[in-house]
């Protein structure tokens, strides 16, 4: 028999600060997190901004031991669930212990981690590399400690889509949930991009913008990369409400799929599959949808794309559907985007109110959707649906329930 | 470097980053033809940035469609004097 999933604690680390409620406030007032970057020296990138996580002293969450066993990535992701548990108001019990899953998403894994091991053996010829490489590196180092350290036994991974990593992850908790395969999940995931390496392969890419992240924008010039971690509480409605737990929302379907098409070059008939599988999940109809939080990494390709996909499931309603891209503030956070997204949109149906696409400057003709440009709008809308579509093809989408409806 | 040297060395950076025979690339091939896509491109694109030691910035590598373009594009860059362009490129 299968259970409602509802959504009791959030949490958030990212440039727009280092908790939920720090999070939400910059997404409702439109504030944008991009800046010049902080971590990499100037003039070593095409590249000046990003959306970085300022002022992060890993020493006020973690001792000294402690920090020096976690890459950054991990760091994000172990911060954002305990932030998650406390907000939930979880008390562990040996039996919720072992039948709580948790499913987190990361795409590099511990990039600075590898990065100062491979720095030393390959430019400093230091013929050692730590042996915390592999721990710390590993992108399943957020899921393991957060299991360590709440004594969580039950269910434990971590899943590596590039970017639809975090939106795979809380599906795949989101249906053990609902089957009963897990009584509770703390889903999500993190992402920490800022390593030079890795910077100088984006840029190889021409996808990242020299000035900002203006998705649906007619002027807009590609992705700002970000990083951070997200993680929520999913738990069946029954014992949410059992124990008097508050409910920002209800996960109410998922849906995947593969384009089998290019590497790289995005699908609109692979994103429409993965948008009407998550519908068809969660017994609804396109126009039951009022929001979309959507992947909009303002490329030229992913943007136009996404617009003709959302016009393939929509049809002549596409119109009426409110469509915001977030990353236009938290950046893109790869494999950390559809957990960042996917609280972003459960907290836009706790509050109603739909966070906007900042840095938006001009219509497009290809992205011709109501895109809620730079203001938020209050609007209690009963459904939503957050979109990840991943380099290599692979489609991940969230359909989000409103608590009140 | 004379102009058929660069696109003699153009012709081989492309028929070796698609795995073509390098008579099957000439000057006047377009993308299309030779089946690159928008990867591939960018492939090629960080093959001549290495050979010819420049920086293509991004908004001049997304008008490159044709073997020629490449060719111009390099000439261009080449005649701007060392480094290539004045992006404040170091690494």
């Amino acid at each position: 028999m299968n259970r409602r999933v509802v959504i009791t604690g959030v949490g958030v680390v990212c440039a727009l600060g280092h908790n939920s409620q720090d999070f939400w406030k910059a997404l409702s007032e439109g504030r944008s997190g991009i800046a010049p970057l902080e971590s990499v020296e100037p003039g070593l990138l095409r590249f000046q901004n990003g959306a970085e996580v300022r002022n992060w002293d890993s020493l006020r969450y973690f001792d000294e031991k402690e920090a020096g066993m976690l890459d950054r990535f991990a760091q994000f992701g172990v911060v954002a669930a305990r932030e998650a548990v406390a907000d939930a108001g979880i008390e562990w019990t040996p039996e919720l212990r072992e039948e709580t899953a948790i499913v987190t998403g990361s795409c590099v894994g511990g990039q600075g981690a590898e990065d100062e091991g491979f720095v030393n053996l390959y430019r400093k010829n230091i013929p050692r590399v730590s042996p915390l490489t592999i721990p710390r590196t590993m992108e399943n180092a957020a899921a393991s400690r957060i299991s360590l350290e709440m004594g969580i036994v039950g269910p434990t991974y971590t899943v590596s889509t590039a970017c639809s990593s975090s939106n795979h992850a809380i599906g795949q908790a989101f249906w053990m949930v609902r089957s009963g395969a897990a009584r509770m999940a703390i889903a999500g995931g993190s992402e920490a991009v800022f390593s030079l390496g890795f910077l100088k392969a984006w840029e190889a890419m021409r996808v990242v913008s020299p000035d900002t992240c203006r998705p649906f924008s007619k002027d807009r010039r590609g992705l700002i990369l970000g990083e951070g971690g997200a993680m929520l509480v999913l738990e069946p409605l029954e014992s949410a409400q059992a124990r008097g737990a508050r409910i920002y929302g209800e996960v109410v379907g998922f849906g995947m799929g593969s384009d089998a098409f290019h590497i790289t070059q995005p699908s609109a008939d692979g994103a429409a599959r993965a948008m009407r599988a998550a519908l068809a999940d969660g017994g609804l109809r396109p126009e039951d949808i009022g929001y979309i939080n959507a992947h909009g990494t303002a490329t030229q390709a992913n943007d136009a794309t996404e617009t003709a996909a959302i016009r393939k499931v929509f049809g002549a309603q596409a119109g009426r559907v409110q469509v915001s891209s977030t990353k236009s503030m938290h950046g893109h956070t790869l494999g950390a985007a559809g957990a960042l997204e996917g609280v972003a949109t459960a907290l836009a149906l706790h509050h109603g109110i739909l966070p906007p696409t900042a840095n938006y400057n001009e219509p497009d003709p290809a992205c011709d959707l109501d895109v809620i440009p730079n203001h938020a709008r209050q609007a209690q809308v009963e459904y939503a649906l957050s979109n990840s579509f991943a380099f290599g093809g692979l489609n991940a989408v969230l359909a989000f329930g409103c608590a009140r409806r | 470097m004379s102009n058929e040297e660069l696109t003699e060395r153009v012709r081989r950076i492309i028929a070796t980053a698609q795995h073509l025979p390098e008579e099957k690339v000439t000057a006047d091939s377009s993308f299309a033809e030779l089946n690159i896509d928008s990867l591939d491109g960018i492939n090629i694109l960080f093959a001549v940035e290495s050979e010819f030691n420049i920086n293509i910035p991004d908004e001049a590598a997304q008008s490159i469609r044709s073997v020629r373009d490449v060719i111009d594009g390099i000439a261009k860059l080449l005649a701007e004097g060392p480094g290539g362009n004045k992006e404040p490129v170091r690494a």
